[in-house]
Protein backbone atom coordinates (compact mmCIF):
# COMPACT_ATOMS: atom_id res chain seq x y z
CA UNK A 1 0.00 0.00 0.00
CA UNK A 2 0.92 3.74 -0.72
CA UNK A 3 2.85 5.27 2.15
CA UNK A 4 0.63 8.35 2.02
CA UNK A 5 -2.61 6.28 2.01
CA UNK A 6 -1.24 4.08 5.00
CA UNK A 7 -0.20 7.41 7.02
CA UNK A 8 -3.53 8.61 6.33
CA UNK A 9 -5.64 5.19 7.38
CA UNK A 10 -2.88 5.92 10.66
CA UNK A 11 -4.42 9.34 11.34
CA UNK A 12 -7.77 8.31 11.05
CA UNK A 13 -7.68 5.32 13.44
CA UNK A 14 -6.27 7.48 15.90
CA UNK A 15 -9.23 10.43 15.24
CA UNK A 16 -11.71 7.59 15.65
CA UNK A 17 -9.64 6.37 18.63
CA UNK A 18 -9.80 9.60 20.90
CA UNK A 19 -13.20 10.87 19.41
CA UNK A 20 -15.45 7.72 20.00
CA UNK A 21 -14.27 7.26 23.77
CA UNK A 22 -14.73 10.83 24.25
CA UNK A 23 -17.93 10.92 22.84
CA UNK A 24 -19.71 7.80 24.55
CA UNK A 25 -17.44 6.96 27.31
CA UNK A 26 -17.36 8.70 31.13
CA UNK A 27 -14.79 7.36 32.73
CA UNK A 28 -14.48 5.89 36.22
CA UNK A 29 -12.44 6.43 39.08
CA UNK A 30 -8.81 4.93 38.49
CA UNK A 31 -5.92 3.51 40.27
CA UNK A 32 -3.66 5.26 42.29
CA UNK A 33 -0.48 5.75 42.34
CA UNK A 34 2.00 6.56 45.33
CA UNK A 35 3.24 9.94 44.03
CA UNK A 36 -0.22 11.62 43.48
CA UNK A 37 -1.27 10.11 46.76
CA UNK A 38 1.82 11.72 48.19
CA UNK A 39 0.81 14.91 46.63
CA UNK A 40 -2.25 14.37 47.86
CA UNK A 41 -1.58 14.06 51.40
CA UNK A 42 1.23 16.81 51.33
CA UNK A 43 -1.86 19.17 50.43
CA UNK A 44 -4.32 17.54 52.80
CA UNK A 45 -2.91 17.57 55.60
CA UNK A 46 -2.36 21.19 55.67
CA UNK A 47 -3.97 23.77 58.09
CA UNK A 48 -6.73 25.59 57.41
CA UNK A 49 -5.52 29.31 56.21
CA UNK A 50 -2.08 27.85 55.09
CA UNK A 51 -0.87 29.87 52.36
CA UNK A 52 0.01 27.70 48.91
CA UNK A 53 2.04 29.15 46.63
CA UNK A 54 1.17 27.94 42.71
CA UNK A 55 3.55 28.37 40.23
CA UNK A 56 1.86 27.78 36.47
CA UNK A 57 4.66 27.17 34.18
CA UNK A 58 2.91 25.71 31.03
CA UNK A 59 1.74 27.03 27.52
CA UNK A 60 -1.49 26.20 25.39
CA UNK A 61 0.14 23.45 23.66
CA UNK A 62 0.03 21.27 27.13
CA UNK A 63 -3.15 22.96 28.60
CA UNK A 64 -5.52 19.84 28.34
CA UNK A 65 -3.08 18.06 30.44
CA UNK A 66 -2.04 20.42 32.74
CA UNK A 67 -5.05 22.74 33.55
CA UNK A 68 -6.98 19.53 34.66
CA UNK A 69 -4.64 19.19 37.22
CA UNK A 70 -4.37 22.38 38.20
CA UNK A 71 -8.66 22.72 38.24
CA UNK A 72 -8.09 19.17 40.58
CA UNK A 73 -5.67 20.74 42.99
CA UNK A 74 -7.35 24.45 43.15
CA UNK A 75 -10.53 23.02 44.37
CA UNK A 76 -8.47 20.47 46.59
CA UNK A 77 -7.17 23.95 48.03
CA UNK A 78 -10.28 26.34 48.51
CA UNK A 79 -11.90 23.31 50.24
CA UNK A 80 -9.47 23.20 52.93
CA UNK A 81 -9.68 26.96 53.29
CA UNK A 82 -6.28 27.60 51.95
CA UNK A 83 -5.07 31.05 51.01
CA UNK A 84 -3.70 30.65 46.81
CA UNK A 85 -1.11 32.78 45.89
CA UNK A 86 -0.57 32.27 42.09
CA UNK A 87 2.47 33.64 39.60
CA UNK A 88 4.40 32.33 36.70
CA UNK A 89 8.47 32.50 36.11
CA UNK A 90 8.85 30.99 32.68
CA UNK A 91 5.54 31.64 30.48
CA UNK A 92 3.12 34.32 30.52
CA UNK A 93 0.84 32.69 28.99
CA UNK A 94 0.50 29.70 31.78
CA UNK A 95 -0.21 32.54 33.83
CA UNK A 96 -2.96 33.55 31.63
CA UNK A 97 -4.53 29.61 31.36
CA UNK A 98 -4.08 29.35 35.38
CA UNK A 99 -5.79 32.61 36.58
CA UNK A 100 -8.93 31.86 34.30
CA UNK A 101 -8.69 28.18 35.85
CA UNK A 102 -8.37 29.51 39.86
CA UNK A 103 -11.23 32.36 39.18
CA UNK A 104 -13.38 29.48 37.99
CA UNK A 105 -12.99 27.36 40.83
CA UNK A 106 -12.71 30.85 42.95
CA UNK A 107 -16.44 31.04 41.93
CA UNK A 108 -17.40 27.48 42.52
CA UNK A 109 -16.19 28.00 46.20
CA UNK A 110 -17.43 31.50 46.85
CA UNK A 111 -13.97 32.68 47.17
CA UNK A 112 -12.71 36.36 47.30
CA UNK A 113 -10.02 37.99 44.95
CA UNK A 114 -7.57 39.93 47.35
CA UNK A 115 -8.82 37.75 50.41
CA UNK A 116 -8.69 34.06 49.20
CA UNK A 117 -6.26 34.24 46.15
CA UNK A 118 -4.48 36.55 44.60
CA UNK A 119 -2.55 36.63 41.03
CA UNK A 120 0.94 38.28 41.49
CA UNK A 121 1.74 38.23 37.73
CA UNK A 122 4.78 36.94 35.59
CA UNK A 123 8.11 37.68 35.72
CA UNK A 124 10.83 36.39 33.32
CA UNK A 125 14.57 34.90 34.80
CA UNK A 126 12.55 31.60 36.86
CA UNK A 127 16.26 31.05 38.52
CA UNK A 128 16.58 34.86 39.19
CA UNK A 129 12.84 35.07 40.48
CA UNK A 130 12.74 32.25 42.70
CA UNK A 131 16.40 33.38 44.74
CA UNK A 132 14.40 36.84 44.86
CA UNK A 133 11.30 35.29 46.25
CA UNK A 134 13.04 33.11 48.76
CA UNK A 135 14.09 36.36 50.26
CA UNK A 136 11.82 38.71 49.68
CA UNK A 137 8.74 39.11 47.79
CA UNK A 138 7.90 42.62 47.18
CA UNK A 139 11.56 42.38 45.81
CA UNK A 140 10.74 40.74 42.66
CA UNK A 141 6.65 41.38 42.86
CA UNK A 142 6.02 44.59 44.69
CA UNK A 143 2.66 44.78 43.89
CA UNK A 144 -0.45 42.00 42.17
CA UNK A 145 -0.85 41.52 38.43
CA UNK A 146 -3.73 44.39 38.86
CA UNK A 147 -0.99 47.19 40.30
CA UNK A 148 -2.52 46.78 43.61
CA UNK A 149 0.87 46.92 46.17
CA UNK A 150 0.96 43.83 48.15
CA UNK A 151 0.88 45.56 52.04
CA UNK A 152 -2.37 46.91 50.98
CA UNK A 153 -4.23 43.17 50.82
CA UNK A 154 -5.01 40.75 53.52
CA UNK A 155 -3.51 37.77 51.45
CA UNK A 156 -0.36 39.35 51.16
CA UNK A 157 -0.18 41.62 53.80
CA UNK A 158 1.66 39.06 56.03
CA UNK A 159 3.67 37.33 53.51
CA UNK A 160 7.29 37.83 52.86
CA UNK A 161 9.19 35.06 51.14
CA UNK A 162 9.35 31.55 50.38
CA UNK A 163 9.00 30.22 54.02
CA UNK A 164 5.40 31.86 54.64
CA UNK A 165 4.19 28.95 52.29
CA UNK A 166 3.40 25.71 54.16
CA UNK A 167 3.36 23.99 50.29
CA UNK A 168 4.73 25.04 46.68
CA UNK A 169 3.13 23.62 43.72
CA UNK A 170 4.43 23.99 40.18
CA UNK A 171 2.62 22.98 37.49
CA UNK A 172 5.22 22.82 34.41
CA UNK A 173 5.50 21.80 31.07
CA UNK A 174 9.24 22.17 30.58
CA UNK A 175 12.28 23.40 33.00
CA UNK A 176 10.41 25.33 35.58
CA UNK A 177 10.50 22.22 37.72
CA UNK A 178 13.81 21.98 37.73
CA UNK A 179 14.24 25.99 38.09
CA UNK A 180 11.77 25.46 41.29
CA UNK A 181 13.76 22.31 42.46
CA UNK A 182 17.55 23.22 42.70
CA UNK A 183 16.31 26.96 43.22
CA UNK A 184 13.31 26.73 46.17
CA UNK A 185 13.97 23.35 47.26
CA UNK A 186 17.32 22.44 47.30
CA UNK A 187 18.28 26.78 48.84
CA UNK A 188 15.28 27.67 50.77
CA UNK A 189 14.44 23.89 51.62
CA UNK A 190 10.31 24.61 50.83
CA UNK A 191 7.87 22.05 50.63
CA UNK A 192 7.73 21.51 47.06
CA UNK A 193 4.88 19.35 44.89
CA UNK A 194 5.42 19.16 40.86
CA UNK A 195 2.85 18.50 38.42
CA UNK A 196 4.02 17.48 35.10
CA UNK A 197 3.44 16.19 31.75
CA UNK A 198 3.49 12.91 31.12
CA UNK A 199 6.43 12.92 29.30
CA UNK A 200 8.28 14.36 31.47
CA UNK A 201 7.03 12.62 34.47
CA UNK A 202 10.29 9.87 34.67
CA UNK A 203 12.76 12.22 34.92
CA UNK A 204 11.37 13.87 38.25
CA UNK A 205 11.10 10.49 39.34
CA UNK A 206 14.73 10.57 41.27
CA UNK A 207 13.71 14.37 42.53
CA UNK A 208 10.85 12.10 44.23
CA UNK A 209 13.55 9.31 45.72
CA UNK A 210 15.55 12.19 47.02
CA UNK A 211 12.59 13.63 48.79
CA UNK A 212 13.12 17.03 46.75
CA UNK A 213 9.42 16.48 45.76
CA UNK A 214 7.11 15.57 47.79
CA UNK A 215 4.77 14.37 45.58
CA UNK A 216 4.52 14.51 41.36
CA UNK A 217 1.82 14.25 39.31
CA UNK A 218 2.05 13.43 35.87
CA UNK A 219 -0.03 13.56 33.18
CA UNK A 220 -3.43 13.28 32.86
CA UNK A 221 -3.34 9.79 34.26
CA UNK A 222 -2.25 12.09 37.39
CA UNK A 223 -5.08 14.21 37.43
CA UNK A 224 -7.48 11.48 37.19
CA UNK A 225 -6.31 10.03 39.84
CA UNK A 226 -6.38 13.62 42.22
CA UNK A 227 -9.81 13.79 40.98
CA UNK A 228 -10.52 10.22 42.43
CA UNK A 229 -8.83 11.09 45.91
CA UNK A 230 -10.82 14.38 45.83
CA UNK A 231 -13.88 11.93 45.03
CA UNK A 232 -14.67 14.56 42.01
CA UNK A 233 -14.33 12.93 38.59
CA UNK A 234 -14.04 15.56 35.96
CA UNK A 235 -12.38 16.70 32.90
CA UNK A 236 -9.31 14.42 33.16
CA UNK A 237 -11.43 10.79 34.21
CA UNK A 238 -13.44 11.51 31.36
CA UNK A 239 -10.60 11.98 28.86
CA UNK A 240 -9.21 8.35 30.35
CA UNK A 241 -11.12 5.97 27.89
CA UNK A 242 -9.33 8.16 25.01
CA UNK A 243 -5.90 7.68 26.71
CA UNK A 244 -6.67 3.96 27.01
CA UNK A 245 -7.64 3.66 23.51
CA UNK A 246 -4.77 5.30 22.19
CA UNK A 247 -1.79 4.13 24.26
CA UNK A 248 -3.61 0.07 23.11
CA UNK A 249 -4.17 1.32 19.42
CA UNK A 250 -0.24 2.76 19.02
CA UNK A 251 0.51 -0.90 20.71
CA UNK A 252 -1.19 -2.92 18.49
CA UNK A 253 -0.18 -0.46 15.41
CA UNK A 254 3.56 -1.36 16.60
CA UNK A 255 2.88 -5.10 16.67
CA UNK A 256 0.91 -4.94 13.21
CA UNK A 257 4.28 -2.69 11.74
CA UNK A 258 6.57 -5.52 13.03
CA UNK A 259 4.28 -8.78 11.85
CA UNK A 260 4.24 -6.90 8.01
CA UNK A 261 7.90 -5.79 8.26
CA UNK A 262 8.62 -10.25 8.85
CA UNK A 263 6.45 -10.63 6.36
CA UNK A 264 7.73 -8.99 3.82
CA UNK A 265 11.69 -9.67 4.71
CA UNK A 266 10.78 -13.51 4.36
CA UNK A 267 8.74 -12.61 0.80
CA UNK A 268 12.35 -10.93 0.21
CA UNK A 269 14.23 -14.40 0.94
CA UNK B 1 38.46 46.47 25.60
CA UNK B 2 35.55 45.57 23.74
CA UNK B 3 36.64 42.09 25.35
CA UNK B 4 38.07 42.37 28.46
CA UNK B 5 34.99 44.57 29.94
CA UNK B 6 32.00 41.93 29.32
CA UNK B 7 34.69 39.44 30.10
CA UNK B 8 35.61 41.38 33.50
CA UNK B 9 31.52 41.40 34.11
CA UNK B 10 31.08 37.88 33.11
CA UNK B 11 33.86 36.45 36.04
CA UNK B 12 32.64 38.98 38.75
CA UNK B 13 28.88 38.41 38.34
CA UNK B 14 29.20 34.28 38.60
CA UNK B 15 31.65 34.33 41.11
CA UNK B 16 29.68 36.88 43.24
CA UNK B 17 26.56 35.11 42.69
CA UNK B 18 28.56 31.27 43.54
CA UNK B 19 29.85 32.72 46.73
CA UNK B 20 26.28 34.56 48.22
CA UNK B 21 25.61 30.88 48.41
CA UNK B 22 28.42 30.52 51.06
CA UNK B 23 29.14 33.95 52.48
CA UNK B 24 26.07 35.97 53.91
CA UNK B 25 27.49 39.17 53.63
CA UNK B 26 27.08 38.92 49.64
CA UNK B 27 23.55 38.10 50.25
CA UNK B 28 22.68 42.02 49.01
CA UNK B 29 25.07 41.96 46.57
CA UNK B 30 23.31 38.64 44.69
CA UNK B 31 19.82 40.07 45.21
CA UNK B 32 20.69 43.49 43.44
CA UNK B 33 22.23 40.98 41.05
CA UNK B 34 19.40 39.29 40.62
CA UNK B 35 17.15 42.24 40.35
CA UNK B 36 18.88 43.49 37.12
CA UNK B 37 19.19 40.01 35.33
CA UNK B 38 15.10 39.86 35.75
CA UNK B 39 15.38 43.81 34.30
CA UNK B 40 17.53 42.42 31.43
CA UNK B 41 15.33 39.21 30.96
CA UNK B 42 12.35 41.50 30.63
CA UNK B 43 14.48 43.87 28.29
CA UNK B 44 15.93 40.66 26.19
CA UNK B 45 12.09 39.72 25.39
CA UNK B 46 11.60 43.09 24.05
CA UNK B 47 14.81 42.74 21.54
CA UNK B 48 13.03 38.84 20.56
CA UNK B 49 9.68 40.75 19.67
CA UNK B 50 11.64 43.61 18.44
CA UNK B 51 13.95 41.51 15.88
CA UNK B 52 10.75 39.28 14.98
CA UNK B 53 8.64 41.95 13.70
CA UNK B 54 11.34 43.58 11.86
CA UNK B 55 12.27 40.68 9.67
CA UNK B 56 8.44 39.99 9.25
CA UNK B 57 8.02 43.95 8.50
CA UNK B 58 11.10 43.61 6.10
CA UNK B 59 9.59 40.37 4.14
CA UNK B 60 5.99 41.87 3.81
CA UNK B 61 7.96 45.24 2.44
CA UNK B 62 10.06 42.96 0.38
CA UNK B 63 6.79 40.60 -0.94
CA UNK B 64 8.37 37.93 0.37
CA UNK B 65 6.40 35.14 2.00
CA UNK B 66 3.89 37.79 2.30
CA UNK B 67 0.82 35.97 3.86
CA UNK B 68 2.72 34.09 6.85
CA UNK B 69 4.44 37.87 7.46
CA UNK B 70 1.35 39.40 7.24
CA UNK B 71 -0.17 36.90 9.64
CA UNK B 72 2.53 37.31 12.45
CA UNK B 73 2.57 41.08 12.05
CA UNK B 74 -0.80 41.59 11.73
CA UNK B 75 -1.65 38.64 14.95
CA UNK B 76 1.14 40.74 16.95
CA UNK B 77 -0.71 44.35 16.83
CA UNK B 78 -4.17 42.89 16.91
CA UNK B 79 -2.99 41.39 20.46
CA UNK B 80 -0.84 44.15 21.60
CA UNK B 81 -3.92 46.48 20.99
CA UNK B 82 -6.20 44.04 22.58
CA UNK B 83 -4.16 43.72 25.75
CA UNK B 84 -3.63 48.08 26.05
CA UNK B 85 -7.60 48.00 25.64
CA UNK B 86 -8.06 45.51 28.35
CA UNK B 87 -5.86 47.12 30.81
CA UNK B 88 -7.23 50.81 30.37
CA UNK B 89 -11.02 49.44 30.21
CA UNK B 90 -10.59 46.62 32.58
CA UNK B 91 -7.55 47.13 34.64
CA UNK B 92 -6.58 43.89 33.87
CA UNK B 93 -5.49 42.31 30.46
CA UNK B 94 -6.64 38.73 31.83
CA UNK B 95 -9.93 39.84 32.91
CA UNK B 96 -12.30 36.46 31.76
CA UNK B 97 -14.33 38.66 29.34
CA UNK B 98 -12.05 40.89 28.17
CA UNK B 99 -10.86 41.64 24.52
CA UNK B 100 -7.21 40.21 25.50
CA UNK B 101 -8.52 37.17 27.05
CA UNK B 102 -10.94 36.43 24.32
CA UNK B 103 -8.12 36.36 21.25
CA UNK B 104 -6.36 34.65 23.70
CA UNK B 105 -8.29 31.66 24.27
CA UNK B 106 -10.30 31.80 20.75
CA UNK B 107 -7.37 32.21 18.48
CA UNK B 108 -3.64 31.82 20.42
CA UNK B 109 -4.44 28.80 23.19
CA UNK B 110 -6.47 26.43 19.69
CA UNK B 111 -4.16 27.35 17.83
CA UNK B 112 -1.15 26.21 19.99
CA UNK B 113 -2.99 23.11 20.87
CA UNK B 114 -3.67 22.12 17.89
CA UNK B 115 -0.12 22.06 16.87
CA UNK B 116 0.55 20.30 19.48
CA UNK B 117 -2.08 17.54 19.36
CA UNK B 118 -0.63 16.55 16.03
CA UNK B 119 2.15 15.04 17.77
CA UNK B 120 -0.22 12.31 19.00
CA UNK B 121 -0.74 11.45 14.83
CA UNK B 122 2.89 11.83 14.15
CA UNK B 123 3.80 9.44 17.20
CA UNK B 124 1.53 6.78 15.94
CA UNK B 125 2.40 7.01 12.11
CA UNK B 126 5.92 6.95 13.47
CA UNK B 127 5.22 4.05 15.56
CA UNK B 128 3.30 2.06 13.11
CA UNK B 129 6.26 2.62 10.50
CA UNK B 130 9.40 2.99 12.31
CA UNK B 131 9.59 0.89 15.57
CA UNK B 132 11.24 -2.44 14.08
CA UNK B 133 12.53 -5.13 16.59
CA UNK B 134 15.78 -5.71 14.65
CA UNK B 135 17.50 -6.44 17.98
CA UNK B 136 16.87 -7.67 21.76
CA UNK B 137 16.82 -4.42 23.19
CA UNK B 138 14.39 -3.09 20.66
CA UNK B 139 12.72 -5.89 21.95
CA UNK B 140 13.35 -5.09 25.39
CA UNK B 141 12.29 -1.45 24.84
CA UNK B 142 8.86 -2.05 23.22
CA UNK B 143 8.03 -4.82 26.36
CA UNK B 144 8.89 -2.01 29.16
CA UNK B 145 6.98 0.71 26.77
CA UNK B 146 4.21 -1.57 26.16
CA UNK B 147 3.90 -2.42 30.07
CA UNK B 148 4.30 1.03 31.12
CA UNK B 149 1.65 2.63 28.39
CA UNK B 150 -0.44 -0.20 29.50
CA UNK B 151 -0.54 0.54 33.38
CA UNK B 152 -0.80 3.74 33.16
CA UNK B 153 -4.16 3.85 31.87
CA UNK B 154 -7.42 1.86 33.36
CA UNK B 155 -7.24 -0.49 30.61
CA UNK B 156 -4.18 -2.19 31.87
CA UNK B 157 -5.98 -2.20 35.20
CA UNK B 158 -9.24 -4.04 33.53
CA UNK B 159 -6.55 -6.54 31.59
CA UNK B 160 -4.61 -7.79 34.68
CA UNK B 161 -4.88 -5.82 37.96
CA UNK B 162 -1.16 -6.34 39.09
CA UNK B 163 -0.16 -4.22 35.46
CA UNK B 164 -0.20 -0.33 37.23
CA UNK B 165 2.17 -2.00 40.12
CA UNK B 166 4.65 -3.17 37.44
CA UNK B 167 4.31 0.16 35.50
CA UNK B 168 5.11 1.78 38.77
CA UNK B 169 7.95 -0.86 39.47
CA UNK B 170 9.59 0.38 36.20
CA UNK B 171 9.17 3.36 36.76
CA UNK B 172 10.38 3.39 40.09
CA UNK B 173 13.54 1.58 39.50
CA UNK B 174 15.10 0.78 35.81
CA UNK B 175 13.71 3.92 34.16
CA UNK B 176 14.87 6.02 37.36
CA UNK B 177 18.32 4.60 37.41
CA UNK B 178 18.80 5.94 33.86
CA UNK B 179 17.38 8.83 34.26
CA UNK B 180 20.24 9.58 37.29
CA UNK B 181 22.59 8.64 35.23
CA UNK B 182 21.33 11.28 32.08
CA UNK B 183 20.86 13.64 34.97
CA UNK B 184 24.38 13.36 36.07
CA UNK B 185 26.07 13.31 32.88
CA UNK B 186 24.34 16.49 32.00
CA UNK B 187 24.99 18.37 35.16
CA UNK B 188 28.42 17.32 34.91
CA UNK B 189 28.08 18.82 31.76
CA UNK B 190 26.47 21.87 32.40
CA UNK B 191 29.35 22.21 35.43
CA UNK B 192 31.74 22.43 32.83
CA UNK B 193 30.33 24.76 30.48
CA UNK B 194 29.41 27.14 32.95
CA UNK B 195 33.19 26.94 34.03
CA UNK B 196 34.41 27.60 31.05
CA UNK B 197 32.29 30.98 30.03
CA UNK B 198 33.15 32.00 33.81
CA UNK B 199 36.55 31.48 33.24
CA UNK B 200 36.86 33.10 29.77
CA UNK B 201 37.43 30.21 27.48
CA UNK B 202 34.01 29.98 26.10
CA UNK B 203 32.78 33.40 24.93
CA UNK B 204 29.29 32.77 23.21
CA UNK B 205 27.99 36.29 24.24
CA UNK B 206 31.04 37.90 22.45
CA UNK B 207 29.85 36.52 18.94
Amino acid sequence: MNVHVTRRIVYLVVALAVIIPMLFLKGKPVTVSEPVLNAFQAIDTLKEGSYILISTDYGPGTMPEVNPMVYAIVRHAFRKNLKVVYLSVVDALGLALGDQVIKNVAQEYGKEYGKDFVNLGFKPGAEAVIVSLGKEIRDIFPEDVRGVPLDSMEITRNIHNLKDFAIVVDFASGYGITAWIRYAQARFGVFLVGCVTAVMGPENYPYLDSGQLKGLVAGLKGAAEYETLLGKPAIATRGMPAQSAVHILIIVLIVIGNILYLLEKRKRK
Amino acid sequence: MRKEVPLLITILTAFIVILAFFLTPLAQTQQILLRWYAIIGGFAMFVGVWNLLKKHVFQVSRGKNTFYSLVLVLGFFMTFAFGIYSIVKYKDAFYINSPFMFNFNYVLAPLQSTMFSLLAFFMASAAFRAFRIRRLEAALLLFAASIVMLGRVPAGYALWHKLPLIAEWIMKIPSMAVQRGIGIGITLGAVGMSLRIILGIERPYLR
